[in-house]
Formats: C-alpha cells, sequence, structure tokens
C-alpha cells in the first residue's frame, strides 16, 4: 500500500465534488475568527485563496517578494483563461473540457481533480466579470472567445494580450477590499525562508523582511503555499526573474512530498535567444497560434541562404515554404498541443533548417491572416477586395487589434516589424506541472500545509493545455481551498493562537540566520549567476526537450558537482541586514540546485515518454505514429510523489497509481 | 558599445546618496537596458564592489516592477516602454547615461535605484474593487452586455502597470494618471456603478493623504506613460469626483 491517500470523494465523477462539499467538515462564521491562515504568495492562486478565505472570516496573513501583490508573475500570463461555457454555441461541455484536459496531459493527470476544475470554471468567469475584469467582447456586448492548441471548441476568454494582468488584477481588488477591512495584513518584500512544523503539523513560516533583512516569526493554523513555478531551474525561462522554487523546496524538506518534477512545459512560441548576456526569455503568445502559421523553408539551401542573410523570408515562394506542422497534424495544424509543437521545431531545426544565426528558430507568420481578415473588412465596408494595398491595411488594423501589444513587444525586443515580415520564435522553458503533491483537499503530506496554484502538481499531468493555468489557479483559490481548508481547520476553533516563542521556531529561525550568515561570509570567488547558468546549461542540454539515459545520468553527477562548488566558491557581497538582492538570488540558486538533481533522477526514472517529458529511448515504431512519444500505461501510470531523505540522491519514491474510469486510455494523437 | 554610466547610489532610506561612475565595455546593442546593468553588477561583484539594486522582476513590461530615471526621463528615451523592455540599440557607442530612482515625495528611496512605491496599493486599497464576495454565485458572465466601446475603454485604463512612471515624471509629483485609470476603469462598467462615489471620493482622498502632488493638466504623464494611459481618464474622474462632491450621499 502506498502511503499517499489522494482522499478522492466517493460516487460517480459529477457528484464527487457536490457530496464532498456536503460532507466535510467546517467551520461556523464566528469560529472562523478565531483561526488564522499564512498564504504565502499573492498570484492568481493566492491572491484569490487569501481574499476568499478572509471575505469568509479567516484572519489571513498575505506574503509576496514583490512590492506589492499584483506583480506576482500570473501578471505576465497574456493568451487567455479556459471555461465551459460554452457561449460560442459549438458543443462545449464541463466532460468536453475535462476530457480535453486530461488527455491534453497526457493520461497522468487525477481525473476527480480535472473534472472539479472543468466543473468550477464558468464559476470563474462569471466572478470575474462581476469584479469588472473587462474581458473582451464583441459588437453584441456579449463575451468573446478565442481557441487554444489542442482542443477543438472556443472557450477561451481573454483580455487582449493581457488577460493574466486582468485576472489578477481582478483578485488583487479582492484582496485590497479585504486588506481595507483589516482581514488580510499583507507583507510585501518578505520572503518565506522556512516552513514551521510543530506536532507534525503546519503551523508558522520564517520570512525575512527583504528591505530591513529582519528574519521574523508567523504563525498560523493553516499555510497555504501559492508560490508559483520553477521554470528558473533552467537559468532561462519565461518565468518572472524572482520566480523561484525555495518555498515549496523548504515544505519539501520539512515533509511534504515533491510530484512529478521532471514534468515541464517547453512553450513553443517564444522569442529566440539572442547572446550569452540575456536574462530571461519572453513568451510570445499561444493565441497567436489561432491566425500565425508556422513554417520553416523547405530546401536546406534556401535555409542556409537565410542564416546568412542572403535572403529573406518574404522572398521564399509558397511551394517552398514547409508548413510542418499543418503537414505532420493535419486535423489540429498550427494548433497541436505544446510539446508536440515544440519538438516538432526542434526537429526541423537539428535537421537544419533553422532560421536565424544560431539556427535556433522558425517562422511565425501572419501574412495570409492579413490577408484573409483584410479581404472579408473590404467586402463588410463594401471597398475593393481585390486591392492588395488596401487589402493589407485592413487586414493588419484587425490583426493589431487582436494582438497589437505583443506585435508591439515583439518589435521592441527584436527589432523587426511582424507585421512586414514573419515573427521567430523558437520553444522556451515556461511552464511547470510537477510540483508539491497534494491530495483531493490541495493539502501536501504536511499536515495543515496546502498547495495551489502552479506550485503544487495539480490537474496538469504531463503538459498543461493553454489558458488552464490561471483556470486552475483561481479555481483553487477562489472556490476550492475556501471549502477544503475547513476540514482541517474545524479541529482548531480552541487551539487560539499558536506562540511564537517556542523551540519549533527557535530551531527554524536559527537555521535560516545561519545559512545567510554562511553566505555572507563565505566570501568565495563567483557569482551566483555564474552557477545558476551553469546549473541552466545542464538543465537545457540535457534534461530539456528530450531526455535520453545517459544524457540524465551525466546531469546528475554534473548537477551534484556544480552544487558542491557553489557551497565552496559562491560570492555573496553586501550585509543581511538590509535590501541585498544577490543574497536572496544565493538562497534561491542553493535550492535550485537541490531540485536540478531530483529533478533529472525524475526523469531518469520515468522510462517512458508521456506530455512534455519526451524520452529518446520511448517512441513509435513504424505506422501512422512513427516517431511521436510513447506512453507506457503498465508500467508508469502513476505520479511519482518524491519523499526528501537528505541528498537528492537518496529521495524516496511514492506512487501514486492513476485510475481511469471515466476516460478511455488512448494514444494521444492529433495528426 | 563603451558607455559611462553615472549611477545614484544611497544605502538606505536614512542615509544620504551620491552619484558614482562606472564604465561597461562590450554591450550588444540588442541588450536590453537592465541586462546591460545585470553586466555592471556581475562586474561590481567582482571588484568587490555591492551592486546596484534596481526593482525589476517579469521584464516583460507588465510587472509594472522596474522604474528608473535614465537621462532625466522615466524609463528612458524609448516610448510606450518601460526600462525592463528598453534596448540598447537606442543609445550610441560612448554615451554617458545618468541613472536615478523614481523621484517624488511619495515614493521613499529604499536604496540606491529602489523606491516604495506602497502609496499606491493603499490608494487602491481605499476604494479600487467592486464589493463582491468571491463565492461564484453570481450571476451568469453575459447577463448583462456592455457596448463593446466601453468595454475597450475600461480595459485600455485596466492597462494601468502602477509602475509611477506618472508621478516620477510630473513636475507636481501628482498621482492623478494612476489614480483615474482605475477609476474611470470601474466608471465605465454596468459592475462599477453602485460604488462610483464612494470610490472616487475615497481613493482621491487616500491620494492628497500620500503627499502627492496636484494636476495641473500639463500632460507630462500621458508621455512618459509606458502603457499609454490617457489624459481622458483625468477628467473622466475629475468630472466623477465634481458630481460625487455636489450630489453624492456617501460623501
Ligand atoms: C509569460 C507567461 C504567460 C502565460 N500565459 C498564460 C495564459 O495565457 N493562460 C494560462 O492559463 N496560463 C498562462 N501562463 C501560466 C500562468 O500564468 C501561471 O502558471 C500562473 O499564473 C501561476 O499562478 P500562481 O498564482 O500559481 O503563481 P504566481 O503568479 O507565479 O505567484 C507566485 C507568488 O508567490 C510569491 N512567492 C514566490 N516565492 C515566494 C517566497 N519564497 N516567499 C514569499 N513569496 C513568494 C510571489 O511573490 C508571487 O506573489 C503563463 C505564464 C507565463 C510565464
Ligand atoms: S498611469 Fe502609466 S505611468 Fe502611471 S502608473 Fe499607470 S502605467 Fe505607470
Ligand atoms: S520588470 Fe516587470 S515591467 Fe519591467
Amino acid at each position: 500500500m502506498s502511503v499517499l491517500n489522494s482522499n478522492i470523494p466517493e460516487g460517480p465523477i459529477k457528484d464527487k465534488w457536490t457530496n464532498h462539499k456536503n460532507n466535510i467538515n467546517v467551520v461556523n462564521p464566528a469560529n472562523k475568527r478565531l483561526i488564522d491562515v499564512i498564504v504565502v504568495g499573492t498570484g492568481l492562486a493566492g491572491g484569490s485563496a487569501a481574499a476568499s478565505l478572509a471575505e469568509m472570516g479567516y484572519n489571513v496573513k498575505a506574503f509576496c517578494y514583490q512590492d506589492s501583490p499584483r506583480r506576482a508573475h500570473s501578471i505576465a500570463a497574456q493568451g487567455g483563461i479556459n471555461a465551459a461555457k460554452n457561449y460560442q454555441n459549438d458543443g462545449d461541455s464541463v466532460y468536453r473540457l475535462f476530457y480535453d484536459t486530461v488527455k491534453g496531459g497526457d493520461y497522468r493527470a487525477r481525473e476527480a481533480n480535472v473534472y472539479r476544475l472543468a466543473e468550477v470554471s464558468a464559476n470563474i468567469i462569471d466572478q470575474c466579470v462581476a469584479q469588472g475584469v473587462p474581458f473582451a467582447r464583441d459588437y453584441g456586448g456579449l463575451l468573446d472567445n478565442r481557441s487554444f492548441g489542442g482542443v477543438l471548441v472556443s472557450r477561451t476568454f481573454y483580455a487582449k494580450g493581457q488577460t493574466g494582468q486582468q485576472l489578477l488584477l481582478g483578485a488583487y481588488s479582492a484582496m485590497n477590499r479585504q486588506i481595507n477591512k483589516g482581514k488580510i495584513k499583507m507583507y510585501n518584500r518578505h520572503e518565506m525562508m522556512d516552513l514551521v512544523k510543530v506536532n507534525g503539523e503546519a503551523r508558522g513560516i520564517i520570512a525575512r523582511n527583504l528591505v530591513t533583512g529582519e528574519i521574523e516569526r508567523h504563525s498560523a493554523h493553516a499555510v497555504v503555499l501559492c508560490t508559483g513555478g520553477y521554470g528558473n531551474v533552467f537559468f532561462l525561462s519565461t518565468n518572472a526573474m524572482g520566480s523561484n522554487v525555495s518555498a515549496a523546496w523548504k515544505a519539501h524538506k520539512r515533509g511534504a512530498f515533491f510530484a512529478n518534477p521532471c514534468y515541464t512545459q517547453i512553450h513553443p512560441t517564444c522569442i529566440p535567444r539572442s547572446g550569452e548576456d540575456q536574462a530571461k526569455l519572453t513568451l510570445m503568445s499561444e493565441s497567436l497560434r489561432n491566425d500565425g502559421r508556422i513554417w520553416v523553408p523547405g530546401k536546406l539551401e534556401d535555409a542556409q541562404a537565410i542564416r546568412e542573410g542572403k535572403l529573406k523570408p518574404t522572398q521564399i515562394k509558397e511551394e517552398d515554404r514547409d508548413y510542418y506542422l499543418e503537414r505532420r497534424y493535419p486535423a489540429f495544424g498550427n494548433l497541436v498541443p505544446r510539446d508536440v509543437a515544440s519538438r516538432a521545431a526542434k526537429e526541423r531545426c537539428d535537421a537544419g533548417f533553422g532560421v536565424n544565426q544560431t539556427g535556433e528558430a522558425v517562422y511565425l507568420d501572419f501574412a495570409s491572416a492579413i490577408e484573409r481578415y483584410g479581404k472579408t473588412e473590404a467586402n463588410i465596408k463594401g471597398l475593393d477586395a481585390n486591392d492588395s494595398k488596401l487589402v493589407n491595411e485592413l487586414g493588419t488594423k484587425v490583426v493589431e487589434a487582436k494582438y497589437g501589444n505583443l506585435f508591439q513587444m515583439y518589435e521592441k525586443i527584436a527589432d523587426e516589424n511582424p507585421y512586414k515580415t514573419p515573427m521567430k520564435i523558437y520553444p522556451a522553458v515556461h511552464y511547470t506541472m510537477g510540483g508539491i503533491w497534494v491530495d483531493y483537499n490541495l493539502m501536501t503530506t504536511v499536515p495543515g500545509c496546502y498547495a495551489a496554484g502552479e506550485a503544487n502538481f495539480s490537474e496538469h499531468g504531463a503538459n498543461r493545455l493553454g489558458a488552464s493555468a490561471l483556470m486552475q489557479g483561481l479555481a483553487d483559490g477562489y472556490f476550492v481551498l475556501p471549502y477544503t481548508i475547513g476540514n482541517f481547520l474545524a479541529k482548531d476553533i480552541r487551539t487560539g493562537e499558536i506562540p511564537t516563542d517556542t523551540e519549533e521556531f527557535d530551531q527554524a529561525e536559527k537555521e535560516v540566520k545561519e545559512r545567510l550568515d554562511f553566505f555572507i561570509n563565505n566570501k568565495g570567488s563567483k557569482s551566483v549567476d555564474h552557477f545558476h547558468k551553469r546549473l541552466g546549461k545542464v538543465m537545457w542540454n540535457k534534461v530539456g526537450m528530450s531526455r535520453n539515459e545517459q544524457g540524465l545520468k551525466e546531469a546528475v553527477d554534473e548537477i551534484k558537482q556544480i552544487r558542491e562548488e557553489f557551497w565552496k566558491d559562491v560570492k555573496v557581497p553586501g550585509v543581511s541586514h538590509g535590501l541585498n538582492p544577490e543574497l536572496e538570488k544565493a538562497g534561491r540558486v542553493a535550492d535550485f540546485l537541490e531540485l536540478g538533481e531530483l529533478f533529472a533522477k525524475d526523469a531518469l526514472h520515468r522510462n517512458e515518454s508521456c506530455g512534455g517529458h519526451f524520452r529518446e529511448e520511448s517512441v513509435e515504431v513504424g505506422g501512422e505514429q512513427d516517431g511521436e512519444a510513447l506512453r507506457d500505461d503498465v508500467n508508469f501510470r502513476y505520479v511519482a510523489a518524491w519523499e526528501y531523505k537528505g541528498e537528492p540522491s537518496d529521495a524516496v519514491l511514492h506512487k501514486e497509481q492513476l485510475e481511469f474510469n471515466d476516460i478511455e486510455l488512448k494514444q494521444r494523437s492529433y495528426k | 558599445m563603451n558607455l559611462t554610466l553615472k549611477v545614484w547610489r544611497q544605502l538606505n532610506a536614512k542615509e544620504a546618496g551620491k552619484v558614482e561612475t562606472y564604465n561597461v565595455k562590450d554591450i550588444s546593442p540588442d541588450s536590453s537596458f537592465l541586462e546591460m546593468l545585470d553586466i555592471l553588477n556581475e562586474q561590481l561583484i567582482n571588484s568587490d564592489i555591492e551592486p546596484v539594486a534596481f526593482d525589476h522582476d517579469c521584464r516583460e513590461g507588465i510587472c509594472g516592477m522596474c522604474s528608473l530615471y535614465i537621462n532625466g526621463e522615466a524609463h528612458g528615451p524609448d516610448r510606450k516602454v518601460t526600462t525592463c523592455q528598453l534596448h540598447m540599440r537606442m543609445f550610441k557607442d560612448g554615451d554617458t547615461i545618468t541613472i536615478e530612482p523614481f523621484r517624488s515625495a511619495g515614493f521613499p528611496v529604499v536604496k540606491d535605484l529602489v523606491v516604495d512605491r506602497s502609496a499606491f496599493d493603499r490608494i487602491q486599497q481605499a476604494g479600487g474593487y467592486v464589493s463582491v464576495n468571491t463565492s461564484g454565485n453570481t450571476q451568469d458572465a453575459n447577463a448583462i452586455p456592455i457596448p463593446k466601446a466601453d468595454a475597450d475603454k475600461a480595459f485600455d485604463a485596466a492597462t494601468c502597470i502602477g509602475c509611477g512612471a506618472c508621478v516620477a515624471t510630473c513636475k507636481n509629483g501628482s498621482a492623478m494618471l494612476f489614480v483615474s485609470a482605475k477609476v474611470s476603469q470601474f466608471s465605465l462598467l454596468p459592475q462599477g456603478q453602485v460604488e462610483k462615489d464612494r470610490r472616487v471620493l475615497n481613493m482621491v482622498d487616500q491620494m492628497d493623504s500620500e503627499g502627492f502632488g496636484n494636476c495641473t493638466n500639463t500632460g507630462a504623464c500621458e508621455v512618459e506613460c509606458p502603457k499609454g494611459i490617457s489624459l481622458d481618464n483625468i477628467a473622466r474622474m475629475n468630472r466623477d469626483f465634481l458630481s460625487a462632491s455636489i450630489l453624492s450621499k456617501d460623501k
């Protein structure tokens, strides 16, 4: 028997969530005032959780490392949020959203959780509109939708290219209302340094005030971690500079199992890297694949001429272009899921068809869309649809209205006008499906410690479909946690405030201080970034888009080596009492250096290809699916949850078998 | 590119600050401004000088965390971009670049180029929301159609990233553009109507108590705003404020 109990409620999948809500313990409103909850993180998950818990009456303390809760990285989400509203009347339903998400995740997510997510998705949109979130609308004044990869319906709600910003500002406004009422106490520029357990339960955190450097003790009856994803283990990613694994990793060290660390999403449409000093990568929203067509030259000599600057993409004739996604996947075309699109881009570039100097870029071309929209507009306005200049002008306007801010962002970075010449794009690390293991109630293996949003291992299995992370974050925070946390807290109505002058807090604080002092006093010879970049290189080359046994074994050793050097030779200038960004980075990179090894170890043990995890040893041979990823449902149909035992190499594997009763396990075909 | 940087250094809010001069070499014109500062910092660390503290996070122009007053302009010489989106191709080899924090009575310096913009949060807390519980039991999202033109305008106002460039640019240190963007977003939407008067009165009140200056309609804020927030919002807020001050039951 596994030590993991996912606590999935009994009954048919349609009724599980309703039954569960009817049966779990609740805390009565008067007693909620006696209970404190810490929420670490104020992105979509944390912001919505903090606001909802405070509304219900709990005393909430919320933490973020930025100078304002509004700056959590959810702000950067561009494309949209899914919900099974079926406003477009194209046959969408809760079941279809559930099905698409499980299939999109390559059958490595927990059915019951995904169904619940689909079930509450429609409420999210209602809620956000009521808060004044200005979603895009059509001329009839109703909400507009777009489609995203891996699905055949239009269910994505959006606010131009700033959907995450608008949703986060919605959650932030809900928080502000509670801050104003005194129900949330907000701690900006505070970093969680450790989780504190008392009698085996999560009862507080140690935090560092990033401005004064003071180490603070905060107690509560439960701790909710909404600290986002760990894509920055690759150094370069689309995550914010401060995105980290540290909060999750501290919980892991205190007993929270870490699930599927190797499931990473490499997003197909990012701006290619330009040089060694680059600090981060920029996403171009997947929504662009609604209208952009992806291609590389069909002839090697053309690709070479382009790389040498002798040929322009617009000079390549239609018949000499290889629209490889449309060719390989006629049913889904440019809208195949991200993992499939990314691997296909890598395959073309590895074969020598890449279109920038480094050979690591493909085109995303809007010329056909501009022409198509231009013609429609000309017809609507009764103008000459054969006037190509006019059509181009009209079409450009339509594309600008849809994606203006993304095109502007591209132009500023790449110094090229994407209305006139195709964008260059390449895959980049974007999202981590893996994370802290949680049960159906979103509780980790540490009682009283919850995890929500990207920080948990969640509903996306081995690959996340576009527009579903925002959905999950808000579902967790607005609609799931507020119910499920009561189940744990019901016993605490008489506990009283948790004291912080206890041995547990003393000990945790001491360890935190020792580590900070170590960094300041180490006086090594190399900066934190030096080690982070080296780690990133190993991760990208050996634990990136395609993985094999030998590379992974090397990665494990190399990361261990870098970690040893880091602890000997890292140099952190300045002092610990005061603002010190280098000290903050040092702590985060130290944790990435441990996570990275576990990540590689997890990838090594999973000898199958599934979703974003592609093992070169496990591919289809022959037939229609030749070369596609080959899943192994007999041996690997489980969640890999790792228990901390000291060194990452000593981590112990626990398996949560995944049962599929409502969806048939199939080869995931997008042909 | 080789550049001379004149950078404001200040240990903390209490100590006085001063300008230090540094040189950086071989900067690629394709680097972003913050990547150039990363290179400077790496260089400082290697020569045992404490690196320059500056705020940043998303590096995509959306979180509003980065700031900097570059050669006398908030977010530097380019238009409609934040500092993190500013590229070195906007400068020339051999240039001297002055880098200061956003300065304003409402934004005290924390360290070097980092300032405290929490006054913005407090203004939002005073009323920048619709009082609706997050129960999910609201009416269907399509129950109230909203004319596209209004929805679009509300969206445009809502794209403010809270960076504070408007304040830093204004000779009076006024926060009107920032505050009016939020007030306008709700003022343009049916969901914002019920609390319209209260909201504008409370937010303006908080703004005044944070020490931001008065608006004298010079319009510098609109020019420097990286998100193109329009002065129309200030006009709308003034109308709302006037009508709320005269007519409101919520006074
Ligand atoms: C560029 C980009 C575009 C995206 N576009 C989409 C999209 O269109 N649709 C979609 O569905 N998804 C999208 N995603 C994914 C989605 O945005 C994220 O998965 C989601 O927003 C994560 O939300 P979160 O609340 O879990 O975490 P975050 O928003 O990352 O918030 C993390 C919070 O934790 C805090 N924190 C972290 N560590 C600590 C610590 N140690 N101490 C204290 N506080 C800490 C931070 O301050 C922050 O408040 C996109 C992601 C990126 C990067
Ligand atoms: S109005 Fe413009 S300049 Fe002012 S805070 Fe908002 S985005 Fe920044
Ligand atoms: S770093 Fe986020 S806007 Fe510049």
